[in-house]
């Protein structure tokens, strides 16, 4: 029998079931309808589902895209929606380039307003916000993408709860989605600084951290980037008196 | 300039499921929650649930057991996959044996010292498929990857090879983990592309 034995772990309560019935999510066709550059290296795509019942997404969450070469081979890679929930026609993603990469690259130079990918999702049920408790958004670099989902949401939702983001960049061109920001947001930049910055260019330390944690008690956290900058953002949460109960990551890019 | 197309104008590799590529030397780090403070030191390992006896294995009982490699392809569900990589450990099929199972089991939670769970056809761990492992590539599996030890169960999604394993709990009935309750597929089996819900 397993009755009596001890309860097993958990992170924590489901934020979101599947669909009740189960139904497997299809490939949609998609045609972007605007392309942005965000950084000499990120672009944002913004794409128009064609398909019935899209749903709309909860922020946080991400796309597939597929691509299908004309031997019929294929690759897809998962994108974090940047924008907030709409009616769930249109999405933004969010590309950084890899050099190296098969898809990325290709996103970058051959594909076009008026051009066709299959998408298909959304996707996640952890890393995702539904607007309505505090919140501490802690992004590095292109992690940043499904943060600014919840932070545009909050903004259209005019603003009902604590949050604060923190952006964590190299330089001040890295910065994704510039000019956007209110006064909730802090940039830190880790090896050049716009000219008359106040703080020291480094690492995220636990003075940046502590006045945003004291600005959003009972704030759940997440994280996401690089797993170098995850894993020293989220110990530092921890280290700063945050359950680590309380730390949503996702982890960007190659290890 | 004239569209290039897409692809790299190589032969697909036979060890690469649908909808997969190689990541090649590269293992990326994936993970939900905060990294735990778990070393050899205080690490654990205990079977329990539909089992004879319930079973703790500290670091030393655990390399006391007959030790076990494996060698090949593992595939996560992000699409990348890392081809010809090995690891060592202690299957599975040891620690069962020791717990004895009971023939009503059919399924296991597989948990993570962070609270991370994942469930498991028992058939799919067992028979030479699963281990505890505590090297990769002859080395110390790095933290970030889930040592002191991980689950190893390479024929599934790696989502279901929990890093910082802690035990496995043997039930009667499958009860869905941590990303099999948020979206992600039962099983996850990466030759019939089960990575979302319903695939």
């Amino acid at each position: 029998m397993t009755d009596g034995l001890p309860a097993l772990p958990t992170l924590g309560p489901v934020t979101r079931r599947v669909p009740p019935s189960g139904a497997r999510r299809l490939w949609l066709p998609a045609v972007v309808t605007q392309v942005r550059d965000e950084t000499a290296r990120a672009k944002t795509f913004r794409l128009a589902i064609r398909g019935e019942n899209v749903d709309r997404h909860l922020p946080g969450q991400h796309y597939d895209v597929r691509l299908t070469a004309p031997d019929g081979s294929t690759a897809q890679r998962s994108y974090s929606i940047a924008s907030a929930p709409g009616d769930g026609s249109e999405v933004e993603l969010s590309v950084e380039r890899i050099d190296d990469g098969e898809v990325s690259p290709y996103l970058h130079e051959e594909i076009g307003v008026g051009d066709e990918v299959e998408v298909r999702g959304p996707f996640g049920g952890w890393f995702v916000w539904r607007g309505d408790t505090p919140v501490l958004l802690l992004g590095g670099g292109s992690g940043v993408a499904p943060l600014m989902a919840m932070r545009r949401y909050w903004h259209t939702q005019g603003e009902p709860v604590p949050l604060r983001l923190l952006v964590s960049v190299r330089r001040p061109e890295d910065l994704y989605y510039r000019g956007e920001y209110g006064p909730e947001t802090t940039v830190i930049h880790t090896r050049r600084a716009p000219d008359g910055d106040g703080r020291p260019v480094g690492r995220l330390t636990a003075a940046d951290m502590e006045p945003l944690l004291a600005a959003v008690p009972g704030a759940t956290a997440y994280v996401c980037g690089s797993a170098g900058f995850t894993e020293h953002a989220s110990q530092l949460l921890v280290t700063l008196g945050l359950p680590a109960a309380d730390v949503r990551i996702e982890r960007f890019g190659p290890g | 300039m004239a569209r290039t197309g897409f692809g790299r104008g190589q032969l697909p590799d036979p060890r690469l499921p649908p909808g997969q590529y190689d990541t090649g030397s590269s293992w990326p780090v994936l993970t939900a929650e905060v990294s735990p403070k778990l070393t050899a030191d205080n690490w654990s390992f205990r079977v329990d649930g539909l089992v004879q006896q319930a079973k703790t294995w500290d670091w030393p009982a655990a390399h006391r057991l007959e030790s076990s490699t494996w060698s090949g392809d593992i595939h996560c569900v992000t699409s990348w996959s890392k081809l010809g990589t090995g690891f060592s450990g202690v299957s599975v099929d040891t620690f069962l044996a020791e717990a004895g199972v009971l023939p009503e089991a059919t399924h296991v939670v597989a948990w993570s010292h962070t609270g991370y769970t994942t469930n498991l056809p028992l058939a799919e761990i067992t028979g030479g498929r699963a281990w505890v492992v505590w090297q990769h590539e002859g080395k110390p599996l790095p933290h970030e990857h889930g040592g002191p030890a991980r689950l190893l169960v390479p024929n599934l999604y790696f989502w279901k090879s929990a890093k910082w394993i802690g035990g496995l709990r043997l039930l009667d009935h499958d009860e869905p983990g941590f990303w099999e309750q948020r979206g992600y597929h039962e099983l996850g089996d990466p030759w019939l592309e089960q990575r979302y819900s319903g695939d």
